[in-house]
């Protein structure tokens, strides 16, 4: 399964030319990039102040994280400065970008790049073309973003007080059904509302493959026709008889933690192990997978047009794809997101790196992820979250 | 000597015109162009009206602007009746009541919000002290006490910040008139408590304390982080729906969110003139019954009534508090659980990587904006002093002016300005744009007690020849320690708990202690919230101490002003 999530980062770039690499390096030295990341969860915040430590000693690169609300934040400040005519010497260096997001900065020209493909580190990657994740959301990101941490949507929940979880998302409906009040999603504004509702659409749509193009309008009227009828009879019994979400993933396992529903929902299949470590959720907290696998895709971070420390970020960009990176990042004890290299890619020390990672039984095995379904093209997203907010917002 | 108090009201002004106003014309002039289809950096550039038409198709638009004006005026209006009818009953000892309020005022509205969300979910604190025992509750049940519809939650969160703060207003304005005295007559003509206070005191109070309920008001309508924390998400308040759309993935939605935030702009200054409206009304039915004459005695249970209130309220808003504390020291605190299971000192154990920066940023912003703003004070009073002229109207508008428009109309914009002279993402910019909002809370607390000055002290230095630079100096300053510690210390608040602007113009780069804490609750981490929260709280609450303290060590020597000078 795993090399079908791998990201091929960029189409038609050449072969990192070490030279160029070396001229990189020099002129990162003493940079301190600004990466602009969300910062509601602590175990990543530790995570990137590690790195940073590790990139200053290797290269003299610090990092400071930009702790965001939200990943438009970022977006927003470059708009900005562009605004502002500042089209050198930005204040952005490094964002963790994904989907729409990334597609706006793109379509916009605010990205610089393609840099991706001409990462040293970028050889651990499975470049094929048609990889099934040579691309964010269906978009083709051609070297304006790298990949840094795998993310798969798992649902969250207490094995002590739910004896049996929904089998998929149809079978969110009968549980409801039976617990009425319990089960909830993000606010559909939020990135992870909006994957609920893409998990559910890929599920229940007659036809999947119609989801990786464009969107069109009769295309959207017959994908989404069950997806609305299931959520129609869903909502009524959902938490606050579904008038009002929890801001956002971290809320809502809050909410599970305090027991006011029955499950959490995450784009990282080691969250419920992390948070029980943190104390954040009882100890026989548990994730789970639909039957029919779930979406997955890769985090990405991306530079700016108008980045005033590019060449740091493009170190820091590279140190995240280094094999004992990406091994200590897969740490249960450190982040628990899995590795986004091409295992065959790697040699026998650099294996054994993962294979000597502790577990924890509330972390499940690749095995156990069940398939990876594709992102929808990102423009599905925009327009079923504007159909969502039509149908339900009044 | 007039002209030179002309001088330097000249000199005020302009550093008001150029520092604080023209950056928030030119803000909203970029919002503005915005909000009719101009904005360059993302392809936009024709004038049209299509951002207004789109903001007007937006999901849940009408229902947000009833949100907004039920829970902002509704929230104004009964904050002015139970700090009134608090005030009526407990006037003599409001002094002592102040203590109590004063870790109300000084808590951030996000910390705040935070511990009265925990106290009052379903599976919140007062939920886990009854349950199972009293409730039979083995899990949470599913009431909507937090994020309901109507907005209740969000009434009862803004109403614990206003009503200390109106109280305090409202305390510091009787202290300018003869209220036993008016009370001893009024009684004596057999009228009611309640009565007194309503025909004969408050129709006196009500002017001094109206720009702070028009701050009141414009706040109210325009908050953010509260309305997040406790108001409903579906649609939410138009301000909280402002900053999705300014943040929507959608680059596109930037234009009806610059619309909407001129009409957020257009709420508060509607509102105002509906309550100046009303007031009139008021002033018109108020008069035909006092000249009525009723007696009213039967008063008494309406104002024990608002009494309660207000003292339910204090109490919620202090449990709130102590809610975080007790979460910054918790590691695992689970439904139904009256306590934490156990304890951990983790969170307050890394200040390294997280609080100690903040708390360090906060410190150096908070006392940079703090000393300025209060040497711009003096400056102007004392311009005003030296003119013998008191305040013009459009004076007063200028300093108010930051407070009454709703920051989101303006902040996007400033940024964009800011960014073109090159000082975004600096210490200067977020000390420049927390001054905007600084400055006016310093004058609220400077200016009533700057006007009382017993003007016979001045007399005497200056018929002892004293220049009147000396008698600012070695008369009215040490004569004032008092409020200018507690204008000082209300600045040191007002400073650590901005939010936007701190966020806007440090370039997200500046983290502080609310920057932080904001960010985090956005986590679900309780504790590492209590942490920022406590901290967040615990600062100004130094400060409002300070401001008790220091005038004590000053005045050691002089009894005579050791007394309620403040």
């Amino acid at each position: 399964m795993r090399p079908l999530l791998i990201a091929a980062l960029s189409l038609g770039v050449a072969a990192p030319a070490l030279a160029d690499w070396q001229q990189t390096l020099d002129t990162a030295r003493g940079q301190t990039v600004y990466w602009n990341a969300w910062g509601g969860d602590a175990r990543t915040n530790a995570f990137i102040a590690w790195v940073g430590a590790q990139t200053e000693a290797k290269y003299g690169v610090k990092i400071e994280q930009v702790k965001l609300t939200d990943t438009a934040t970022a977006v927003t400040q470059v708009i900005s400065e562009k605004a502002a005519g500042k089209d050198a010497g930005g204040s952005v260096d490094m964002i963790w970008i994904n989907g729409p997001n990334f597609l706006s900065m793109k379509e916009q020209g605010l990205l610089h790049g393609p840099f991706a493909g001409d990462l040293p580190n970028a050889k651990y990657l499975d470049l094929g073309p048609d990889a099934a994740a040579s691309v964010d959301f269906t978009v083709p990101v051609e070297g304006y973003s790298s990949a840094w941490r795998l993310a798969r949507f798992v649902f969250t929940y207490d094995s002590a007080v739910v004896m049996e979880h929904p089998k998929d998302m149809a079978g969110f409906l009968a549980y409801a059904q039976a617990n009425p009040g319990r089960v909830t999603h993000p606010d559909v504004s939020n990135f992870m509302g909006a994957t609920f509702l893409k998990q559910a659409l890929v599920e229940l749509a007659p036809d999947r493959t119609a989801l990786q193009a464009p969107v069109t309008d009769a295309a959207f009227a017959t994908a989404t026709a069950p997806l609305w009828e299931w959520y129609d009879a869903l909502r009524p019994l959902m938490w606050r008889e579904g008038k009002t979400f929890p801001e956002n993933q971290s809320v809502q396992q809050q909410m599970l933690n305090d027991g006011e529903v029955d499950f959490g929902v995450s784009f990282d299949p080691a969250s419920a192990a992390g948070a029980i470590a943190e104390g954040l959720l009882p100890d026989t907290a548990w994730v789970f997978v639909p039957q029919g696998g779930s979406i997955g895709n890769i985090s990405f971070v991306a530079i700016p047009y108008n980045a005033a420390n590019r060449e740091g970020a493009e170190v820091v960009a590279n140190f995240l794809l280094d094999p004992a990176t990406q091994a200590h990042q897969q740490n249960i004890d450190v982040l628990g997101s899995f590795s986004v290299l091409d295992p065959s890619k790697l040699n026998a020390d650099q294996t054994a790196l993962f294979a000597a990672l502790p577990s924890s039984p509330a972390l499940p095995k690749l095995e156990d992820l069940g398939p990876t379904l594709l992102e929808p093209h990102a423009s599905w997203m925009t327009k079923l979250v504007d159909a969502w907010g039509e149908r339900y917002t009044k | 000597m007039r002209g030179e108090g002309r001088a330097l009201r000249a000199v005020v002004a302009a550093v008001l015109l150029g520092g604080f106003v023209l950056p928030i014309i030119a803000g909203f002039a970029q919002t503005g162009r915005a909000a009719f289809g101009v904005l360059p950096a993302i392809g936009a550039n024709e004038w049209s009206l299509a951002p207004w038409i789109k903001l007007m198709g937006l999901p849940g638009f009408s229902t947000s602007l009833r949100l907004t004006l039920v829970t902002g005026i509704g929230s104004t209006v009964l904050a002015l009746i139970l700090a009134t009818g608090f005030a009526a009953l407990m006037h003599s000892r409001l002094a002592t009541t102040r203590r109590l309020l004063t870790p109300l005022l000084a808590a951030p509205h996000a910390a705040l919000a935070i511990g009265l969300a925990f106290l009052l979910a379903p599976s919140g604190w007062i939920a886990r002290i009854l349950s199972p025992g009293l409730t039979g509750w083995d899990r949470p049940p599913g009431l909507a006490t937090v994020n309901d519809g109507w907005g209740l939650a969000l009434i009862v969160g803004l109403l614990i910040k206003e009503v200390p703060f109106l109280l305090l207003v409202i305390g510091s304005a009787l202290g300018q008139l003869p209220v036993r005295e008016q009370l001893a007559a009024g009684r004596a003509l057999g009228y009611g408590r309640g009565m007194v206070w309503a025909k004969v005191i408050l129709p006196q109070v009500y002017p001094l304390i109206r720009l702070p309920i028009f701050i009141v008001l414009a706040f109210a309508l325009s908050v953010v982080d509260m309305a997040i924390i406790l108001g409903p998400s579906n649609p939410p308040t138009l301000a909280v729906a402002i900053v999705r759309w300014f943040s929507a993935p959608d680059i596109a939605l930037i234009l009806p969110a610059s619309a909407a935030a001129l009409l957020q702009a257009a709420v508060v200054a509607g509102a105002v003139a509906l309550w100046i409206g009303a007031e009139k009304l008021a002033r018109w039915v108020g008069l035909w019954w006092l000249r009525r004459g009723g007696r009213g005695l039967a008063s008494g249970p309406g104002l024990m009534l608002a009494g309660g209130a207000v003292f339910g309220l204090l109490a919620l808003g202090l449990l709130a508090l102590a809610s975080l504390v007790v979460w910054s020291f918790a590691w695992r605190w689970s439904f139904p659980q009256a306590l934490p299971e156990s304890w951990s000192l983790k969170g307050w154990m890394t200040p390294g990587n997280g609080w100690g920066r903040a708390l360090k940023a906060s410190l150096v912003i908070g006392l940079a904006t703090t000393l300025a703003s209060l040497t711009l004070a003096i400056a102007w009073l004392e311009g005003e002093d030296r003119a013998r002229r008191g305040r013009a109207g459009w004076a007063q508008a200028l300093i108010y002016l930051p407070l009454l428009v709703p920051q989101i109309g303006f902040l996007y914009g400033l940024n964009v300005l800011f960014l073109a002279i090159g000082i975004s993402g600096g210490m200067l910019a977020v000390i420049w744009a927390q001054m905007l909002f600084v400055f006016p809370y310093v004058m609220i607390a400077l200016s009533d007690p700057w006007r009382a000055l017993d003007r016979q002290h001045l007399r005497a230095a200056a018929a002892l020849g004293a220049p009147p630079w000396r008698r600012l100096v070695a008369v009215k300053l040490p004569m004032l320690v008092r409020p200018l510690m507690v204008a000082a210390a209300i600045g040191f608040a007002v400073s650590i708990a901005q939010y936007l602007p701190t966020l806007f113009m440090g370039a997200g780069r500046i983290a502080t202690l609310t920057t932080e804490a904001v960010t985090l609750a956005s986590g679900s981490d309780r504790r590492v919230v209590g942490v920022y929260a406590v901290l967040q709280a615990g600062l100004p609450f130094l400060a409002y101490g300070a401001a008790l303290l220091v005038p004590g060590l000053v005045y050691r020597n002089r009894r005579g002003l050791q007394g309620g000078a403040g």
